[in-house]
């Protein structure tokens, strides 16, 4: 498509509204005021819209668009909130029924829309990437043609461009203006204003790097959402749980073996009850507030990269008290301290009794400890008796073909099952007195029994419960969240101003040009006034408005974004 | 400590009462001029130098009671919605000297005291920190949240100055509905905050039995006449209001009798002024208001926008992630507190992308400035107290 040549003799690319140089409008337009914004470039949405191509850019180059886009995205995220997303429904419950039974049909709908999960559905991460596509190409469609203006733009701009200017003024009296020029010259230099001149004519210029920061900004936004992305990447993400037992050491999951972690002690402290600051509250709420969840863990490393299992040894890291707002940081792993258990079974202590004094031997020495975590099967004493576990159920429980079973190797509810063998009794012929033992429990198996198993000590032991991160993503959202602030303060809080004034026979005509902050741009304007003698331009917005009588009225370039 | 840092509030309390005071006085009392035209009506200024003590004395309190309890105080309703009152004062007597607007400061600092006292009915006691609030980075993303907010909320007082202005209030259109029920709201946490007042001088309690959700016999005290009673209720305490109807299990019954009493506290002051003007609010104001010049509210209110987002965005998102990272295992988690300020910062989004056209200028930008406090509003109540009260941090 052919190029547009202006009367100043600077080559346009067809579509261009206001000459790049001087600013003539080429495309007239009915209104008062110019439409200034991205200076009247031409833009690549506004200009081709005849293949495919070009009508995908063009609807993704659209503020419109991009407004939906956030609309869309901000109603869906406010529904996720209705009610519990799934991960936040109390631990064991059925989502299938609990959406239903807790909030009534409208929780079923909730859960069979799919709103439990609705952050991660395919249509909120389609709005993302929406955004994500929007966000480069609006950017790319302006930033370009902005650029070329701003830098191609020329002093001496012309009148018409000038007239439409939202602030315009024109000298009553012909006065001698090139010395008031200069002396406005001299005022806005004091105003930190960059002066280009021409011919006696002046264009002041202040916060131009405002203008990018917009595209600064939404840079930042776009790299964000590829770290965001990233995620869902192998070996970029680690989210994994150890419960770790007091004195016992585990492996790390996701180091491949190489880290383990001992904790030392768990503790939970309480807020001092008596301390005086607190003591209302606690009065009105009547609860102990927890102060401190610390594991002490100690970090091990093993030594010997080779085969697991002979030769291995572990060798002390570092030793680190984990707490809530705390985590112990190692390479790129992070541990967290997540949850805990308080006083988990660990050991039971047993003594063996004669039930009907039948026997006169002394039962004394028979003592014995069973680990509950990881028990040994027999256990012999210097006297002939032996005591072995036939069966060991850590959660004992009865399923549903009445069946003794465990739910897992936690011992929660561990239950025993004791075989003793006397003296006389050969253990791979004879069978030995069967008894079922646990918390509360303890019963003859098969009629009743000479012996009677006796629990004389227990033993707990707190557990800790930490997450394992790794999350390679954070270097990369962390860029793109400061490029994004960098952006959005440099767009913010700078502005872009212009002044141009001219000399035109003898008259100066002033045209002021800000794209936010106007207020600051008028009194500028105001300030350079004081000096010299240089018309006050009028807001043609003002006039506008008070000609019509309402605000607003002019909605003719809300069509062009 | 404590006591002494809640004396400077109390003082505080009135020197913005004196601000507000001194601002009506400059827009109502008589235009004196000095023979060379000077403006003698000075009460601008000092309106303006009593916001700034105002502002002295409430950072007093801040400072007292941070050393007093040890932490930042933002961490219960009422330290953080205090806090937010104060910011937004804070973010008018940084703005005024760019515009000088005395308007502002009439509309700015009566609803800094509405949201202080308002934060005095929340219990003000020293409450213990649990252990995933004993971060730095909490208090830094709660001070800055704060604080854009308070920005963005003088966007709103702008937003609704702009709209009393230019409002036609002679025919009651929705335009007018919308700005009366603005209005209204304020009237009606007003009504909260006097009744709580005059009910807890009464020493007003009144124990009732009833069955709770669990469908188990509980006891509950209102502190104020039940029109609304639990579910089930026998009322315990003798000489006591009988309520009219019953609440379901599932509602918290007082909290519903309390929001109850304020609608219609608010809807008898509003009813009040409707019989002493015969006409609507915002029609009795708007005179007042003849020299506003709209264009400049507006400019306004989108600069305090413009300047209050990244502060917002600073403190709300990404503060919040660093702290999120540190005390939850991850810098995101989807957490409805998490969304909503999501949602704030979405919204802001779209207004700033709107005011790219000219056809979102004026009134349709009024109205997102409301809106948007509105959302401000909806995070700071609905959200900590009701939303985020069902499944609130359990560690
Ligand atoms: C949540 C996502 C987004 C954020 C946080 C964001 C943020 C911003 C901000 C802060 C500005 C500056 C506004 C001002 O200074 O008044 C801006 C300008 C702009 N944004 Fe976005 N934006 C987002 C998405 C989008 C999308 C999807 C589009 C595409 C249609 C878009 C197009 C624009 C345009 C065209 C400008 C004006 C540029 C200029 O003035 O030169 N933005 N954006």
């Amino acid at each position: 498509m052919e190029k547009v040549k202006c009367e100043c003799g600077h080559v346009n690319p067809f579509g261009t509204y206001l000459c790049e140089s001087c600013g003539k409008p080429l495309i007239e337009e009915d209104t008062p005021v110019a439409n200034m914004r991205y200076e009247g470039v031409a833009r690549r949405s506004q200009t081709y819209n005849r293949t495919i191509v070009d009508k995908i850019w063009n609807f993704f180059s659209s503020v419109k668009v991009g407004i939906w886009i956030i609309v869309l995205l901000l109603i869906a995220s406010a529904i996720g909130t209705i009610f519990p997303q799934e991960m936040y429904i109390p631990p064991g419950e059925r989502p299938t029924l609990f959406y239903e039974q807790e909030y009534g049909t409208l929780g079923k709908l909730y859960y069979q829309l799919g709103f439990h999960n609705l952050y991660s559905s395919w249509w909120y991460m389609l709005l993302i990437a929406a955004l994500g596509i929007s966000l480069v190409i609006c950017s790319l469609d302006r930033v370009v043609p902005l650029y070329r203006a701003l830098k191609t733009q020329k002093v001496t701009r012309h009148k018409a461009f000038l007239e439409r200017q939202r602030l315009f003024g024109i000298s009553e009296d012909t006065i001698d203006a090139d010395k008031e020029i200069k002396i406005a010259e001299k005022m806005l230099k004091e105003k930190k204003y960059t002066i280009r001149k021409e011919k006696g004519n002046i264009l002041a210029e202040k916060g131009r790097f405002s203008r990018w920061g917009p595209y600064v900004n939404h840079i930042g936004l776009i790299i964000f959402l590829i770290g965001a992305m990233l995620r869902f990447f192998p070996e970029m993400y680690l989210d994994e749980h150890i419960w770790v037992r007091e004195g016992e050491e585990v492996v790390i999951k996701g180091t491949n073996g190489e880290y383990f972690l001992r904790n030392d002690q768990f503790i939970v402290e309480l807020y001092d009850t008596d301390d005086e600051r607190f003591r209302q509250a606690f009065e009105r709420t009547g609860q102990q507030v927890v102060k401190t969840y610390q594991t002490s863990a100690t970090l091990l490393r093993r030594t010997n990269t080779g085969a697991v299992g002979v030769g291995t040894e572990l060798e002390e890291v570092k030793q680190y008290d984990i707490r809530v707002n705390d985590p112990l940081t190692f390479d790129s792993f992070a541990l967290y301290q997540v949850d805990y258990k308080l006083n988990e079974l660990a050991e039971f202590t047993f003594t063996l009794d004669a039930v009907n004094d039948t026997t006169t031997e002394d039962l004394s020495d028979v003592v014995f400890t069973v680990n509950l975590y990881d028990p040994e099967y027999v256990y012999e004493f210097d006297n002939g008796y032996r005591i072995e576990i036939m069966e060991y159920f850590p959660n004992f429980y009865i399923d549903n073909n009445n069946q003794p079973d465990t739910r897992n190797m936690i011992p929660d509810n561990p239950r025993i099952i004791f075989e003793v063998f006397t003296p006389d009794m050969d253990p791979d012929s004879d069978s030995g007195e069967l008894s079922l033992i646990g918390v509360q429990v303890n019963e003859p198996l098969i009629g009743e029994n000479d012996y009677r198993i006796r629990m004389i000590d227990v033993d707990m032991k707190h557990v800790t419960a930490l997450t394992v991160r790794k999350d390679r993503t954070i270097p990369i959202i962390s860029i793109g969240g400061v490029i994004f602030m960098i952006g959005l303060i440099q767009g913010s809080y700078w502005h872009h101003r212009r002044i141009w004034i001219q000399n035109r026979d003898g008259k100066i005509w002033i045209a002021g040009h800000a794209n936010k902050n106007w207020h600051a741009l008028k009194r500028d304007i105001d300030f350079v006034a004081s000096k010299a003698a240089i018309p006050i331009p009028k807001d043609q917005l003002d006039e506008e408005q008070n000609s019509e009588g309402e605000e607003g009225g002019n909605n003719s370039d809300s069509t062009k974004q | 400590m404590i006591q002494l840092s809640s004396n400077f509030l109390l003082i505080s309390f009135f020197m913005y009462l004196l601000a507000t005071i001194f601002f009506t006085v400059s827009i109502t009392g008589k235009r004196f001029k000095t023979k060379e035209g000077e403006e003698k009506n000075k009460s601008g200024f000092y309106g303006y130098v009593f916001s700034i003590l105002a502002v002295a004395t409430s950072i007093t309190y801040f400072i007292l009671r941070w050393v007093g309890v040890g932490h930042a105080p933002v961490s219960n309703m009422f330290e953080y919605t205090t806090f937010l009152g104060i910011a937004m004062a804070l973010a008018f007597v940084v703005i005024y000297p760019m515009y000088k607007n005395n308007y502002l400061g009439l509309f700015t600092m009566p609803v800094v005291m509405l949201i202080i006292a308002y934060a005095s009915m929340f219990p003000r006691e020293v409450q213990p920190l649990i252990p995933a609030l004993q971060s730095y980075w909490l208090h830094i993303h709660v001070i800055t949240v704060a604080l854009g907010q308070g920005i963005l909320a003088l966007g709103f007082v702008g937003g609704l100055l702009y709209l009393l202005r230019v409002i036609d209030f002679r025919k009651i259109t929705k335009k007018v509905v919308g700005v009366e029920f603005i209005l209204y709201s304020c009237l009606a946490v007003l009504a909260y905050i006097l009744l709580n007042i005059s009910f807890s001088a009464m020493n007003y309690e009144a124990t009732f039995e009833y069955v709770n959700e669990n469908g188990v016999e509980a006891e509950i005290t209102y502190y104020k006449p039940a029109l609304v009673g639990p579910n089930e209720g026998v009322l315990l305490t003798e000489g006591r209001f009988d309520p009219f109807i019953q609440a379901p299990a599932i509602i918290r019954s007082d909290d519903l009798n309390t929001v109850l009493w304020s609608i219609i506290g608010g809807l008898f002051i509003y009813g009040v002024f409707i019989l002493l003007f015969r006409q609507p609010i915002g029609g009795k104001i708007q005179p007042w208001l003849k020299n506003v010049n709209p264009n400049s509210v507006d400019e306004l209110s989108y600069r305090a926008i413009a300047i209050g987002f990244p502060v917002f965005t600073l403190g709300g998102l990404i503060f919040a992630m660093i702290w999120a990272q540190i005390a939850w295992t991850r810098f995101w988690g989807w957490d409805p507190k998490e969304v909503w300020a999501l949602i704030t910062f979405l919204f802001y989004a779209a207004y700033l992308h709107l005011r790219l056209s000219r056809g979102w200028h004026g009134e349709k930008s009024a109205w997102l400035c409301v809106i948007g406090f509105a959302l401000i509003m909806f995070n700071l109540i609905f959200v900590n107290l009701v939303i985020a009260g069902l499944h609130s941090y359990a560690f």
